[in-house]
Formats: structure tokens, sequence, C-alpha cells
């Protein structure tokens, strides 16, 4: 397939290539605002997958039958994808994982058991998903460690003077995301990994709502490990990845043990695998990593760099739509943002909001949006997010808007 | 609109904007909370029973406005009523908003505004969770009541 470098996309072409965007909801034509919870996938993810079950099922890296041979070739060619993808040095930085959650754990128990010691520290960030808070306060717990937050200002930006302080000798690792899934924030994490990397600290970053809107160069960003979800960049959901540099991830003990990870076992010991088999125990989801290689392919073809201009002038719409709305208060204005609005609309619930738009087509995510510092940090027990892709359309944020209208009628 | 509004009723949404019984009340002989963690609502019910019978009730907490008028409206209804008739209309209640039972009027009352809640399986646990929260302060259960 061929890269599109031109900075325009075919927004109605692109809309054909996902058949779910057709649907109706209550007679309605699906407006579909909840990408940053998971992406809709073209018709060419859907028919990889299911072509891989009807011709080529078969288990991986193990049999001499043809269809092995055959599923091991798709599902490596796949790996080749994404390593290409996140401008990784090689295939051996590639881990399967069943996504963002599944790598961040299992740093956090290889790397992190092995590092971090009682009395030392891991730094996250106030705007954590609870996938990069959680495994590091388990970490935390089990080695009697602490877990100190970098905080956030009032427009969702991280406080970067209060990070360079919080680094220490303690500092084992920093963990925190690329882009914000509540607040779309895009932090400054070239900065970050400088600083942390002055000290010798390595750097974890949550990629998982930046690969489905941004150029990743993993090598640019000098990050010791970065972590993707297939099903949040138009790929099958329970397949995704976590980028290691080799020397880090050939250092650290296995985490999950189990076939396909050993080279040998026998009950006196066991040789475990080169990388990145050393860290994949048991049969993958071969399907769902032939499904991410091709929405990697399709990423490509539709153009990262144009999907991002046009994220950015739906972004700019919309924020202005919903800024000149009455009652309608906006959490998250960073000057550097993916196209998420998360907002609030005066005297109505936002699971109320969220039940109003659903009976509009309108799809939103109401709630904690698994960040629930986040909403500690604005005072609000949930908030309603509206996230864009670049098969959205200024129509539908109109639809959005007049939905909202609606329920403050009802409401009134 | 039709749906939306046979859900959001006057009475709900008056009683989501204005909530009775809201507070804490002093001397109250049970207690228990309700949480609802895939929306953060929380929910603490406080009850004053005189032998057998529920004398006042009153709630703390933040919710959308089903479960705000679902415990307004709640606390309002079960206070001169005995434990056992109580027991006996969180299951009804329960049964209509979750639609294994069709509502009653004469038995539900003011209460079958909540009946359209059935025609939105994403909001029947907005409804219910002052029931289940009221049921297990009667039942002095001392685990908080969670919708999950």
């Amino acid at each position: 397939m061929s890269t599109n470098t031109d900075r325009t996309i075919d927004v109605e072409a692109i809309r054909r290539d996902f058949p779910v965007l057709e649907r109706k909801i209550y007679d309605r034509p699906l407006v579909y605002l909840d990408n940053a919870a998971t992406s809709q996938k073209p018709q060419c993810v859907i028919d990889a997958v299911s072509r891989y079950y009807a011709e080529t099922n078969s288990n991986v890296h193990r049999g001499v039958h043809r269809l092995s041979m055959d599923a091991t070739s798709a599902y490596e060619a796949a790996r080749e994808k994404l390593q290409r993808f996140l401008n990784a040095r090689s295939t051996k930085e590639i881990v399967w994982t069943r996504g963002t959650t599944e790598s961040i754990n299992l740093v956090a128990q290889s790397l992190g058991r092995s590092k971090v010691q009682a009395g030392d520290e891991v730094l996250i960030s106030q705007m954590e998903h609870h996938s990069n808070i959680v495994p590091w306060q388990l970490l935390c717990e089990e080695r009697g460690a602490t877990l100190k937050v970098i905080p956030m200002s009032e427009q969702g930006d991280l406080v970067l003077d209060a990070y360079e302080e919080m680094l220490s000798d303690r500092t084992k690792i920093v963990a925190v995301a690329h882009v914000s899934n509540a607040l779309g924030t895009l932090n400054p994490v070239e900065h970050i990994i400088e600083r942390a990397h002055a000290r010798g600290v390595p750097v974890l970053l949550d990629g998982a709502q930046a690969t489905p809107h941004m150029k990743v160069d993993v090598q640019a960003l000098n990050c010791d490990f970065y972590t993707v979800s297939g099903h949040k960049m138009f790929g099958p959901t329970g397949i995704g990845a976590l980028y290691g540099k080799e020397a880090l991830l050939d250092a650290m003990p296995p985490w999950h043990g189990g076939g396909d990870m050993i080279k040998s076992v026998s009950f006196d010991g066991t040789v475990f695998n080169d990388l990145p088999y050393k860290f994949e125990a048991g049969t993958p989801n071969i399907a769902g990593a032939i499904g991410m290689g091709v929405a990697v392919d399709y990423l490509e073809q539709v153009g990262l760099d144009a999907a991002a201009a046009w994220e950015a002038e739906l972004l700019e719409y919309g924020t202005a739509l919903l800024n000149g709305m009455d009652g309608v208060r906006i959490f998250g204005t960073a000057a550097h943002k993916a196209a998420v609005i998360s907002f609030e609309v005066r005297g109505i619930h936002p699971h109320d909001l969220g039940t109003i738009l659903d009976r509009e087509g309108v799809a939103i995510r109401a709630g904690h949006h698994c960040a629930q510092p986040v909403m500690e940090f604005y005072g609000v027990a949930a908030t309603a997010r509206a996230s864009m892709a670049f098969y959205n359309t200024k129509s539908e944020l109109d639809a959005l808007a007049a939905a909202i209208e609606k329920a403050q009628d009802l409401f009134a | 609109m039709d749906e939306l509004r046979d859900l959001y009723q006057e009475m709900i949404l008056d009683h989501g904007k204005n909530p009775r019984n809201q507070g804490r009340l002093d001397g109250s002989t049970h207690a228990a909370d309700g949480h609802n963690p895939l929306c953060g609502d929380m929910l603490h019910l406080m009850l004053t029973v005189d032998g057998d019978t529920v004398t006042d009730a009153r709630f703390d907490g933040q919710g959308c406005a089903i479960s705000t008028a679902s415990a307004s409206m709640m606390t309002d209804v079960v206070k001169g009523m005995s434990l056992h008739d109580v027991k006996q209309l969180v299951r009804t209640f329960i049964g209509v908003a979750t639609g294994e039972i069709s509502p009653d009027p004469a038995e539900l009352g003011k209460l079958a505004v909540f009946s359209g809640v059935s025609e939105f399986p994403a909001r029947v646990k907005c409804a219910t969770l002052s029931w289940r929260t009221v049921e297990a302060a009667i039942s002095e259960s001392n685990d908080p009541i969670t919708t999950e």
C-alpha cells in the first residue's frame, strides 16, 4: 500500500471504509465520538481477521505443516509492520501483548521488581489512566517504594518545574502518558525523557492515545518503553504491544511463564527464549496481531500527518462550538492537544447527558474515563467526553451541539 | 424524544434538581453506603427506625438525575413504613425498573414514574442504587452496596 504524504484527506471516502459508520441508532445516523475509548475498524482489518480464521488458522512457531508456517509468517510480518511504524531498531524490541495495560504491567512486574527497592520512587503524573497508576501502586506496595505524582495545571499541562524537583537518586522509573485520554493533552515527552535520562532514569510512555493520531518515532523520542493498543488505532481488541530498548528488555527477567517463551524446559531449570519471545508465553492473539498489522497499513495509507491536520481542524471547530454554548465548560485547554474534548453542561449530570445524546445517535463517553485523579483535580465525579478520529466530520460536531441543546431543553 | 420523556418525567427532573431529604440525619439508627463504580455515584443513606417503623430517612452524595431522584423519592416513601413493607417495596421497585414485573400503579404510587427506566438498560443501576442501599441498611449489612 502507498503512504499518503498529502496534507489532506478525503473524509467521505474514508468513512466508506468503516462499515459501522453506516449504522442507524434509533433511526438516526450514528455519530461516533467515543474514539478515545475504542476506534472503529475499517473493512480491511475486519477482512484480515476473518480471512485468517477462514484460510490460515493454525498455531505459530511450532508446526512443520504449511498452515502453521503461513500463520507464523503472517504473525511475524505484522510485528515487522509495527516495528517500522514505531521506527524501532529491530523486531526484538516489539513484544506482543493484550494491549497497553498488559504492556505497562509487564514493565512494572519485570523491570520494576528487579530494580525497585524499599525507599525508591516511581514517578507518574496527575493525568494518568488507571492502567498507568495501578500497576505502579501494586509494585510500590510490594517493594516499600513511593509513588510520586507530577502535578498538572488548571489547563491540563504537566508542571515541569515540579517534575524536575521530584527527580532524584531515588527515582527508578518515570511513566507518563504521551497523550492524556481524559483531557487530550499532548505532553512534552521529549523534555521529560531528556531530564530523566540526565539522571539515568528510564522512561515509559503510555502511547495508547497517541498512535491513532500522530506519527510516533521511538528512536527520535528516545523513550525506553512505549506501549500501544491495537483497538485504539483501528485494529482489533485484545492485541497491543510493548516497545522496549533491546538492552533493557534483554536484562529484564521473564514475566509470564509458559510455552513459546522457553528454549528448553526440565525440572532442574528452564532456558528462556530470545527476545521478543521471552515475554510471549502461550499461544498469542494471532488474528489480532495480523489485524493490527493491517490497521498499521491502513493508517499509513490514510497518512498520519493528513489525519492529524484534519483532527486539529475538528478540535478547533468543536472547541469553538462548545465554548459558544451557554452552560458548557471544557476541561483541559492545553496548547498542544489531541482531538479530545472533555466537558460538562451546567445542571446536567454527564450520565444523563450521555443517555439523551445517545437517543440522538450521538455516542460520547460519560464517566471518569478511568482517570479518577483527573476528575478529583477538577472537583467533579464525571465529565462528558467527545473524542474524534479522522473519519469524523464538522457536521457530526454540529449534531453533538444540537443534541446538547435538546438535553438543555429537556432539563430546562 | 418520547422514550426520553418517559425516562425524564417532570417528577424525576424535579426530584433530581431539588432532592428532598438531603443531608445528615442526627440520631440515625441504620446507615449504609451505595456506590456505582462505573460512573462514580456515591450515596450515604441514614435511617431512624423506631421499633419496626422507619421514622426518618436522609441521604448524602452525588449522582445523576435518575439516581438523585430515586434516592429523594425513596427516602420520602419509606418514612412511616414497616421494615417488612420496605423490603417488599425494594423487590417490587427493582422488578419494575429491570422490566421483570409490570408496574401496578396501586402498589407503586408516584414511584411508577420510574417504570420508563426499564427501556434504558444502561440506567437501571442508577434508579436501583438507593433501593439496594436501603435494603442493606435495614438488613444491617456492613458491606457497602456496589452496582458491580
